[in-house]
């Protein structure tokens, strides 16, 4: 009954880990693929070509600390933007008359739908100095120049929002959706005002499932690659690009697994931290 | 209904509908203060809609809800002095029975001195004095319940709705949480209403009982009243069971009248109230009313037919007689003197008396 899933699971996720962390300790050569064998017959004795060199660039230049820190900044800011965003459209579908719902997550969910590419250039299209908002600004008088939106941080952190909405919305309103509506009711039955109950039914049960959906923004977000570079500039320089640049550009797979295998590391404390205490998706169980 | 304590709720005209279906129709209702009145009707009655109006959960789409003389027209749910303990409980599932009793008294804004006080009083009122710190979750169904109930009555309502209390109960525990109720409803002297389609839990634990149907209250009287004295032949049917006869009147003195069924069957009819025998179509006997005989001088109305069937439950003998017509009537009696010895069996020819005092008369 479990081998099934089992096999899937070991197959799918922990071989491929497995392989990036071996191909971590690797020594690079001037070959293709890039790297030594680790172990090799050679001469009658076997060797083992193993190498600590990429966890050692890791921790000396500051450059992956500093890249790591600033992709932790940028998800913190992403998934903040989904939950002061996501939460509020959450709660409006799941308050939403029964009918309407699935018809408004649909809406909220279509964009998925689309190529991820073509969304990110519709909104460089949007932002950009020749760009509608600016050219509707620009001809009311509002502004005498273009604001610089595209290219720069702050249009990092907006495509990201709304790349990674979905991921929060959906958990958010399942959550939202399996609270039981008499709960509510029984809130005012007993004197509570609207925002009263909100406050002391609501937002405590929908804790613990919008801490999961940010964690469940937050951990993909830091590794994030293709936004900052198609949005963003030298300054939005993150792990994930960093990761790109080691392994296409400079050929080095280990420091690039190295990367990896790091990123993933650091990341499992969040994870494990909110499972201990949250469990899965927070949902509440009657 | 004394006439010097002016009704803690009054309904007049109230009606509702959701979308196209009308769920409620003109209802009207006078529920004396500190009594137990019952909603009893099948599902689908409306009973529950009333009950959410009542406290303030929907508003009607027509008519008046008054309570202790007060217009609740614009008046939300949570300003209401009615609290409602829900057929699910409805406990917050993040908060400790502690704090599931005091939420409302939170809500209120009142000191934690004062709020002590009074959750003190309802955790022993309800039995609940060593479970206060427990989880909901932690909780068996009957102690959900008195949870669900002392949250209501630390509140101090003027009115406290149940919702199908009994619903959620084990058969074994509901004569002893009925009686429980009963006692802490003496103890307060709050106004109870509840709703339920269980007619014995209806007759046991109210003081009134507004029978409903397809929105509608048929009757509205003790429940004793009810039983006796049903006014419809829908409340006479729904209430125990009945043998009904149609038919009509004839030859009738002011008390006393010749009834002639439909099927050809003369009963003599007394009352020792004076009736209208003219306006009379029907006539029931309840089944614990009628006597089975072999010999019929000592019976009244004798009926001559044949035992059909016979059911022994203990205390209890249910017999089924088929008369002329092939119609059938149902009798009940206890089982006097020494059951062992039997009585009369299938096949045998009996007669079926019907008490001319006792019997249910209606006028349609």
């Amino acid at each position: 009954m479990i081998a099934i899933p089992l096999v899937w699971l070991v197959a799918l996720l922990a071989v491929p880990l497995v392989l990036v962390a071996l191909l971590s300790i690797h020594q690079i050569a001037d070959a293709i693929p890039p790297i030594a064998p680790l172990i090799s017959h050679s001469g009658g004795h076997l060797s083992v070509q193993a190498s600590v060199r990429a966890y050692r660039m890791l921790e000396s230049d500051a450059l992956y600390r500093s890249a790591f820190f600033s992709a932790l900044i940028n998800a913190a800011f992403t998934t903040i933007g989904c939950v002061l965003i996501g939460f509020p459209l959450a709660l409006a579908i799941a308050q939403a008359p029964r009918k309407r719902r699935n018809w408004y997550l649909f809406l909220a969910v279509l964009p998925f739908w689309t190529s991820f590419l073509l969304r990110a250039y519709a909104w460089i299209g949007l932002i950009r100095d020749s760009g509608p908002i600016n050219s509707v600004l620009l001809s009311l008088g509002l502004i005498h120049r273009p604001i610089a939106m595209l290219f720069t941080p702050g249009a990092v952190w907006l495509v990201m929002v709304y790349s990674y909405l979905p991921f929060f919305v959906l958990p958010m309103y399942a959550v939202l959706e399996s609270l039981p509506g008499e709960l509510l009711a029984a809130a005012a039955d007993l004197g509570a005002r609207p925002f009263y109950a909100f406050r002391t039914v609501t937002v405590p049960l929908a804790l613990p499932g919008l801490i999961s959906g940010a964690v469940l923004v937050f951990i993909p977000a830091v590794g994030e690659y293709v936004i900052p570079e198609l949005v963003g500039n030298s300054s939005t320089i993150m792990i994930g690009g960093i990761l790109w640049d080691e392994f296409f550009q400079n050929r080095d797979w280990p420091l690039a697994s190295a990367i990896a295998i790091a990123t993933f590391l650091l990341l499992m404390i969040p994870a494990y931290v909110v499972r201990r205490w949250i469990g899965p998706l927070g949902v509440v169980k009657q | 209904m004394t006439g010097t304590d002016p009704p803690i709720l009054e309904l007049t005209d109230v009606s509702k509908s959701f979308g196209r279906t009308p769920v409620l129709q003109d209802v009207s209702l006078a529920v004396p203060r500190g009594s137990i009145v019952a909603l009893l009707g099948a599902s689908g009655s409306g009973k529950t809609t009333l009950l959410q109006i009542i406290a303030g959960l929907h508003d009607p789409d027509g008519g008046c809800v008054k309570i202790g003389g007060r217009d609740m027209g614009s008046v939300p749910a949570f300003e209401r002095p009615v609290n409602m303990m829900f057929q699910s409980y409805a406990l917050f599932p993040h908060l400790s029975v502690l704090g599931n009793i005091e939420y409302g008294l939170r809500a209120r804004g009142l000191d934690r001195a004062e709020r002590r006080r009074l959750v003190a009083w309802a955790l022993e009122l309800t039995r609940l004095v060593d479970l206060g710190g427990r989880r909901p979750d932690q909780l068996s169904g009957g102690q959900r319940q008195r949870v669900a109930l002392a949250r209501c009555l630390v509140m101090k309502p003027a009115i406290l709705l149940l919702d199908e209390p009994m619903a959620a109960l084990d058969r074994s525990l509901r004569a002893q949480v009925q009686r429980e109720l009963i006692a802490i409803q003496r103890a307060i002297g709050t106004t109870f209403i509840l709703v339920t389609h269980d007619q014995e839990e209806a007759m046991a634990m109210s003081d009134y009982i507004a029978v409903m149907d397809k929105g509608r209250i048929v009757q509205f009287d003790k429940p004793r009243t009810l039983y006796e004295r049903p006014r419809s032949r829908f409340v006479a049917s729904f209430l125990g069971s009945i043998n009904l006869f149609d038919g009509a009147c004839q030859a009738s003195g002011a008390r006393q009248c010749r009834f002639t069924t439909h099927e050809g069957l003369e009963i003599l009819l007394e009352r020792n109230e004076p009736i209208n025998w003219e306006l009379v179509g029907a006539v029931g006997f309840r089944p614990e009313k009628i006597l089975i005989s072999r010999k019929q001088t000592s019976l009244e109305n004798p009926i001559p037919g044949v035992i059909e069937q016979i059911t022994y439950t203990g205390s209890l003998t249910h017999t089924t007689v088929r008369i002329a017509t092939d119609r059938r009537l149902h009798a009940t009696s206890m089982n006097f003197g020494d059951g062992a010895v039997d009585g009369p069996a299938q096949g045998d020819a009996v007669f079926v008396g019907l008490p001319s005092g006792a019997g249910v008369i209606l006028t349609e």
